[in-house]
């Protein structure tokens, strides 16, 4: 190497698309013209369990419709490894909103009214919707994640809680949640030959390809997946959704190319959601607050269809150094819509338990909760405490609760801890001299908004040693080298080391084009490595009407070297806002008489809004973790939901004396014991 | 019928009349710029100017709105200058998947007008001098979500279009 100054990694360099975006330019996956193109629509079951027997069309839509798919003549499937993929091949129904046909149609209209009017002979079954502790279908799965067991114990868990001065044993509660990015998941399906081509909104070019190939019977790279802009996932565009299967499906019957937008409501089915917890937490530690036993157990659900474990024990095992942890999880499938991944999965709730559980084993040791969690902090997480306590202005504060009132509010501050592992996955990037051009630099990575595109070209331009504007990035297309998913906020170490590689590469060779994969090097990084933080948080909580307002949110992280401080700190404060979502507002209602999400849109389930957003912020060490991958790089997409809903829920027990251990905080909740 | 957009005038033949005015934008007119996030009038993010007013384009029927003039995030500024608020958008990074931006620039322009004509909001006081304080620009411009949770970005992008 010989340009070691950095210039534009570390810069506050706007988002490249940024100008595309403001002025509508920028186009989705639903938003590029084709010809003749003709509209599907997705009829759900409107039951939870049961068999189709027969689809019937009604004949005053037939001049609209093109074709009404369902299992008795939809075209014969592969099987991938995600069994939601097998749409339209069985009668069997898994849960209600299951897409058991497709209209195809000439317009958009015809296709909704189709849809709607559609008679569905449906043979109902008994179904079972509700998650309990002690539900008798409960079993240990074998593991939560690829690789990750779902139990671990160390040391004498019963022994230590039976001798410990001082204990707390309480159970936590979180809510189904829904990912719900501002974009539906939609794609535009077109054949070209027998070659398929796919506008769709993923996470993940190249993933998705390789698994539509497999659907369809096709090498991957007869799969051609464009995903230029992708308006949020949250996780829940990380893998091949029905959309994708269903609109290629309905394209290759018709002979048009196929656009499927899904209605929100839809949003609550078929594209996953953070599953339901339930979580008993007992900690045992000395008058001093030294943490000698933590037990973890969790009970969450799954549908029949496959198996998707949400974790929170999983972030028990590395938060804190306690000599006797165990942790377990247990899971029941149920006729429920198959649950996945939403950003800080596991993290995300389990923290709320964890971290929830600190809060009141510091107020059963009259200690301040930052000072106990420091007594337990590695290097990294104890600079965010003092750091961040310090900025917040923590200092002084009186731990007792209910102390603090102004007019009709009572006002309280708490805190919390955030953790997040460092992933990394192996990926391919491509750079290429274009002469007085500049470079070209190719990767299937996706930008969901986390700003990928703009650090990728941060990293280019300071490998190559030349300043931005001479990098073009080409992304978010499977037709360019293979890249990881954007998910498990591996996006930047994973993306950004193929690319280092490819520059590096390039420079050495003196060749005109150079292509690096990571496969290997990546194999070789060390595994137990974390993002930490501390989330900060004063609420005040309306006396007469039991209203939570966050008046000040603050997160103090370390995740290695900051790559580009603006969108860096838009993804901590936006991760922070979904904290609220979570604490306050977020819950999605399942009934079960009908086995349905009783809220499924967005007037009914709440995200935050503007209102809901007062003071918030975020500030970062920046300290490069030099030993994971070139950048010194660690994950910030998902750290800003893990512990910012506890800090929340210690902050209105701080504020009013009332510990919510069922999220979220509602004013039902609070105002019995106002 | 006609419609004008963005100062092109359009005719349309054979309109269905179940067609929102948003559908009629995006799959007639390929003015993609407004988007389609619920189709409900819950997220705001098909928001257009009808008549130099803020509305959700998926919840008004085309065919009742002859011969209207229709602003989208397309017709604001000028080729090589942005309108102030999709800048401030730009300088204070208002937006991250971008989604919901084009609602969010409509609605902040429609707002700044009637903010302009006096209009109070649901947290104006009686006494209230500043109809542009962060409270007020939060609660009217409640009607636009971002899931990217990019509120407090806008906020600032806002104040600065309005000049202050």
């Amino acid at each position: 190497m010989t340009n070691t100054l950095s210039r534009a990694v570390g810069s506050p360099l706007a988002r490249l698309e940024g100008p595309a975006k403001v002025s509508g330019a920028a186009r989705y996956a639903a938003e590029y013209p084709q010809d003749q193109m003709a509209y599907a629509w997705i009829v759900p079951s409107p039951v939870p369990r049961g068999r189709l027997d027969a689809v019937l069309t009604d004949p005053a839509e037939e001049d609209d419709v093109l074709v009404v798919l369902w299992h008795g003549n939809a075209p014969h499937l592969e099987k991938s490894d995600d069994p939601e993929l097998a749409v339209l091949q069985s009668d069997r129904i898994a849960y209600r909103g299951q897409p058991v046909a497709l209209v195809v149609a000439r317009t958009l209209e015809g296709a909704r009214r189709a849809a709607q009017v559609v008679q569905l002979d449906i043979t109902a079954e008994d179904h079972d919707v509700e998650l309990r502790a002690d539900h008798p279908d409960l079993h240990t799965p074998d593991e939560v994640v690829p690789g990750v067991p779902a139990d671990t114990a160390t040391g004498d868990v019963d022994a230590a809680l039976a001798t410990a001065p001082a204990t707390v044993d309480v159970t936590y509660s979180t809510p189904a949640l829904h990912n719900n990015p501002m974009e539906p998941h939609a794609t535009i399906a077109r054949w070209d030959g027998e070659d398929l081509v796919l506008y769709d909104s993923n996470q993940h070019p190249s993933g998705i390809a390789k698994t539509l190939g497999t659907v369809f019977g096709l090498p991957a790279e007869r799969v051609h997946v464009i995903a230029e802009h992708i308006g949020g996932g949250f996780g829940s565009k990380g893998s091949a959704r029905p959309n994708a299967v269903l609109a290629a499906m309905g394209s290759w019957v018709t002979g048009r190319p196929v656009q499927l937008a899904l209605p929100r409501q839809a949003m609550f089915s078929m594209v996953g959601h953070r599953a339901p917890t339930v979580q008993r937490i007992r900690i045992g530690a000395s008058l001093d607050g030294e943490l000698t036993a933590i037990d973890h157990e969790s009970w969450t659900q799954t549908s029949r269809l496959f198996e998707f474990v949400e974790s929170p024990g999983v972030v028990t095992r590395s938060m804190y150094p306690v000599p006797n942890l165990r942790t377990s999880h247990r899971v029941v499938p149920l006729d429920v819509p198959t649950p996945r991944w939403m950003r800080g999965p596991g993290e995300a709730p389990g923290m709320v338990a964890l971290e929830c559980a600190l809060d009141e084993l510091a107020i059963r040791l009259d200690l301040d909760p930052v000072e106990l969690r420091a007594r337990s902090a590695n290097p990294g997480y104890l600079s965010c405490l003092r750091r961040g306590a310090e900025r917040f202005g923590w200092s002084g504060r009186d731990n007792r609760p209910r102390q603090r009132r102004e007019g009709d509010w009572w006002i309280g501050t708490g805190m919390a801890g955030a953790t997040y592992p460092a992933n990394a996955m192996p990926s391919t990037a491509r750079v290429r001299a274009l002469g007085h051009d500049g470079y070209e630099v190719a990767i299937g990575a996706a930008d969901l908004g986390t700003g990928a595109r703009t650090i990728l070209a941060q990293i280019a331009a300071d490998e190559l040693g030349v300043p931005v504007d001479d990098v073009h990035i080409r992304i978010g297309d499977s037709t360019l080298p293979v890249a990881s998913v954007a998910g498990g906020s591996s996006g930047s170490a994973s993306w950004g080391w193929a690319v280092t590689g490819a520059c590096r590469a390039l420079r050495e060779s003196g060749d005109d084009e150079a292509t690096f994969d990571t496969t290997e090097l990546v194999g070789k990084m060390p595994t137990d490595r974390h993002a930490y933080g501390a989330h900060f948080a004063e609420v005040r909580v309306d006396a007469v009407t039991g209203e939570v307002r966050v008046s000040r949110l603050f997160g103090m992280y370390d995740t290695g070297r900051i790559l580009n401080p603006r969108t860096a700190r838009s993804q901590f404060i936006g991760g922070m806002v979904m904290g609220i979502g979570m604490a306050l507002h977020e819950e999605s209602v399942l009934d079960p008489a009908l086995g349905a999400w009783v809220n499924h849109d967005l007037a009914e389930y709440h995200i935050p809004a503007h209102a809901d957003v007062e003071q918030i912020d975020a500030e970062w060490l920046d300290e490069p973790a030099a030993d994971l991958n070139p950048m010194g790089a660690k994950g910030i997409g998902e750290i800003g939901i893990v512990g910012s809903p506890a800090a929340i829920v210690n902050a209105v027990w701080h504020a009013t004396g009332v510990r919510i251990r069922d999220l979220p905080v509602r004013l039902d909740k609070l105002l019995p014991s106002l | 019928m006609r419609l004008t957009v963005n100062g092109a005038q359009h005719h349309l033949v054979g309109l269905d009349p179940r067609t929102t005015l948003l559908d009629v934008l995006r799959e007639r007119l390929h003015l993609t710029g407004a988007k389609k996030g619920c189709d409900h009038g819950q997220c705001g993010a098909c928001t257009v100017l009808l008549d130099g007013r803020r509305v959700n384009s998926c919840l008004i029927l085309a065919i009742t709105q002859p011969d209207a003039r229709v602003t989208t995030v397309e017709g604001l500024g000028h080729r090589g200058e942005p309108h102030p608020v999709q800048q401030g958008f730009l300088e204070h990074d208002g937006f991250q998947c971008g989604y919901c931006t084009p609602g969010q620039i409509c609605s902040a322009v429609g707002m700044l007008d009637e903010v302009a004509q006096g209009w109070p909001s649901a947290v104006t006081e009686s006494d209230s001098e500043d109809l542009l304080a962060d409270a007020e620009i939060r609660e009217r411009m409640s009607g636009n979500l971002c899931r990217c949770g990019a509120y407090p970005n806008m906020v600032p992008a806002i104040r600065e279009a309005a000049g202050r």
